[in-house]
């Protein structure tokens, strides 16, 4: 019985190999393997982006500018470009099982994602050593582009914390004149390293870091942290956390009297309208800094247009752009480095791909003048720190 | 000499060093903390707004865990989807009750009024959703072994987490805030959050009322009978089923009411909201010594106070950084230290010798 199974498996692969082989007038010569697209087949490509649970705006926000990216492509040597989401859950467990899903699809391409830095670091890992290609629209944690912990398969277009965290730290020493500023996060990479880069920038500006503080990212009582916060007395309070911790943490500082002045501020993680739902009233006159999403170039235009059509609504967060110059990034390069044969099949070079991303030099995109680093830095950072007004979100710097 | 040796208990020793390192560490972090003032300086009405936060916070571990306690009496079962009764009653009430209330302006008009509707629909909600839990996935399973109605639990959380997350969304609900809760109060010349006192006082009553309903009332009676001995409970004429179901019901109006106060204090709903209260909950319940109502109430406070004076305390002069993002490692320290020193917690109930 089992003899006669392997014999009809072994007939199976060997039927398969001759069959491969038969067919294929193009070869594969690339040291991570090829992807090869049938013709009439779509390709494939997956976005890792938290699409659902209290961050969901962040990452349906550039899910959206996937998926408008694809259509303005267009077809890609006369195949469609086929998008298969996944959820990163914004944990590292969800970046993990994300892109463990992902690498078991050999038709997979390329990936764009993941929407929070902590699903970046286990998601990166997988995703490189399995040959595939990613770029993130919204990862800004600095250790991912670190280059003692830089993936080899890991680029981003958003901006790396390190510039976001400095401007946060200049705009609080020197257009508020605050000399003392407290920073909490919540272990996440991208808090806490949000949070450092604020800490150091601030320190070297010449002020003083009375509190820095962790809080768990589903905590309930805050209340503890921001007495502790408020004991050491600072003027500047930065907590650049996720929605449901950032909302907690801005209605409960109200409700502590020490807190009463003290400037609160946050950052790109919660720079979405659920934001200011769940904080209500609390929020208003509090600063968030974020992506400067004053491009003011005609594809953006059309980018918003086409947004607002297609889904109803403005967009959700801030990094719809982002993710569609990712998106177009990745397509371009798979144009640049497929081959194709006569009958339109396409093979794809996984490390042939990987280079001509990272070969991106000076790539006019809508958030700008794009250039990878040898370590996955592509954007073209800009930053702004934008005031609650009234209910919303007003850029009132630089 | 080489005899004694021989009989020294490894696991004992070990487990004795591992109490004494602990309380160690405890008692000189906290000795750091206050005569030698190591970390930040706090006043004592910082101290006081540790404390009554942790009350607040323990007060609802405590409502929660009532649910546990009872369920665990007389069925021997860890209902683990008592956090989801918690959520599913009080995102309902937020949603079809609390927001258009506010909406109205009825809320800020009548708070009291207004309290009590959005109170009796999550109760209810919670309530209804038990029941049907009970009687679709938990009766059926009655006979079979302790192991299967446990897991069976964890499906219907999933189940009703991920139910509740269709029908009301994934995102973040603010839960409204009441005009008459605003600000603080004076309370012997300490200033408490008014929120938080009526947390903590809502709370006290409810454990109370609870407690006099199953020590002096005809169906507080079957119930512990049903604890005791459901076959001869059953031959005195007690109907088992009902009572079974009664417990239910009882523990989810408790979790319904701790969705509110939650709401109040909190103000943010949303349909994961129940795992880490639900958790939290179970850890205070454990502590208390499971299956005893008294040890419910003490182990939900002394938790809830220990996560919040905790880290300021003994973590703070320990010169650990970041001391609150730790408070979850307190509060499964302490279920680690309980069930190894003793397994039947704070209060330990007497078992019977069937149930042990």
């Amino acid at each position: 019985m089992k003899r006669t199974l392997l014999f009809v498996l072994l007939t199976a692969l060997l039927a398969m190999l001759l069959g491969a082989c038969g067919g294929q007038q193009l070869e594969c010569d690339d040291p991570l393997g090829c992807v090869e697209v049938a013709p009439g087949d779509p390709i494939v490509i997956a976005s890792a982006l938290v699409i659902t649970g209290p961050n969901e705006q962040l990452g349906l926000d550039s899910q959206y500018g996937v998926e408008i990216a694809i259509d303005f492509k267009g077809e890609v040597l006369g195949h469609e470009v086929q998008l298969q989401p996944e959820d990163d859950g914004c944990s590292a467990e969800g970046g993990q099982t994300s892109a463990q899903k992902i690498v078991s699809n050999p038709q997979i391409v390329g990936v764009i994602g993941t929407s929070c830095s902590g699903a970046g670091v286990p998601a990166s890992k997988i995703i490189s050593d399995a040959g595939y290609t990613m770029i993130s629209p919204s990862n800004t944690a600095p250790v991912l582009t670190d280059a003692a912990t830089h993936e080899a398969g890991y680029l981003r277009t958003a901006h790396n914390d390190k510039v976001q965290g400095a401007a946060m730290a200049d705009y609080a020493y020197n257009v508020l004149g605050v000399r003392k500023a407290a920073a909490i996060h919540d272990g996440d990479p991208y808090t806490e390293g949000l949070a450092s880069v604020f800490r150091d920038s601030f320190t070297e500006l010449g002020g003083e870091i009375v509190a820095f503080e962790g809080e768990a990212p589903d905590a309930t009582n805050v209340e503890p942290l921001l007495t502790t916060v408020a004991a050491a007395g600072p003027e500047f309070v930065y907590y650049p956390v996720f929605i449901p911790l950032g909302s907690l943490i801005t209605k409960t500082a109200k409700e502590i009297d020490a807190l009463d002045g003290v400037y609160l501020a946050a950052a790109d993680g919660v720079q979405s309208p659920d934001f200011l739902e769940a904080a209500g009233s609390a929020a208003e006159g509090m600063y968030v800094s974020g992506p400067d999403l004053n491009f003011a170039n005609e594809t953006y235009d059309r980018l918003l247009t086409s947004y607002q059509e297609k889904y109803g609504t403005e967009p959700l967060s801030v990094f719809h752009a982002h993710a569609f110059d990712a998106t177009t990034i990745l397509l371009n390069a798979i144009e640049e480095v497929a081959q194709q044969g006569d009958d339109g099949t396409l093979l794809i070079g996984r490390q042939a791909l990987r280079d001509a991303v990272f070969a991106t030099s000076g790539y006019q995109g809508v958030t700008g003048s794009l250039t990878c680093d040898a370590n996955g830095d592509c954007a073209d950072p800009k930053i702004s720190v934008s005031q609650v007004q009234n209910g919303e979100f007003v850029a009132i710097w630089p | 000499m080489a005899q004694r040796f021989k009989d020294v208990d490894w696991i004992g020793l070990f487990l004795w060093l591992f109490r004494a390192a602990i309380i160690v560490l405890v008692l000189w972090g906290t000795v750091a903390k206050i005569f030698f003032g190591a970390g930040n300086a706090y006043s004592a009405s910082d101290w006081i707004d540790f404390f009554v936060s942790g009350l607040s916070q323990g007060s609802l571990y405590a409502l929660i865990a009532l649910g546990y306690t009872l369920v665990y009496g007389v069925l021997f079962m860890i209902n683990f989807a008592h956090g989801e009764f918690f959520m599913s009653g009080t995102m309902t009430a937020t949603v079809f009750i609390a927001l258009p209330l506010s909406a109205s302006g009825f809320l800020d008009r009548n708070p009291i009024i207004g309290m009590l509707i959005i109170l009796v629909v999550a109760m209810s909600i919670s309530v209804g959703v038990a029941l049907l839990t009970e009687r679709i996935a938990y009766r059926p399973l009655r006979r079979a072994p302790r192991l299967v109605p446990l897991i069976t639990a964890i499906g219907a959380s999933f189940f009703w987490q991920y139910f509740f997350r269709g029908l009301y969304g994934s995102s973040l609900i603010p839960f409204p805030e009441l005009q008459a809760l605003q600000g603080k109060f004076s309370f012997w010349g300490v200033d408490i959050l008014k929120t938080r006192a009526v947390v903590i006082v809502s709370s006290v009553i409810m454990l109370i009322g609870l407690y006099f309903f199953v020590m002096r009332t005809k169906t507080g009676k079957a119930i512990r009978a049903v604890a005791e001995d459901k076959d001869v409970a059953a031959l005195m004429g007690i109907d088992v089923d009902r009572t079974i179901a009664i417990t239910f019901a009882t523990g989810a109006a408790m979790a319904g009411a701790a969705g509110i106060l939650y709401g109040l204090v909190f103000r943010q709903v949303h349909f994961f909201m129940g795992f880490v209260p639900g958790i939290k909950a179970f850890t205070a319940a454990v502590l208390g010594g499971i299956g005893s109502i008294p040890g419910a109430a003490l182990g939900g406070l002394f938790l809830g106070v220990i996560e919040a004076v905790g880290p300021p305390l003994f973590l703070e002069g320990l010169g650990i950084p970041g001391g609150h993002q730790l408070k979850d490692v307190i509060a499964f320290t302490m279920l680690v230290l309980v069930l190894i020193f003793r397994p039947q917690g704070i209060i330990g109930e007497r078992l019977a010798e069937k149930k042990a």
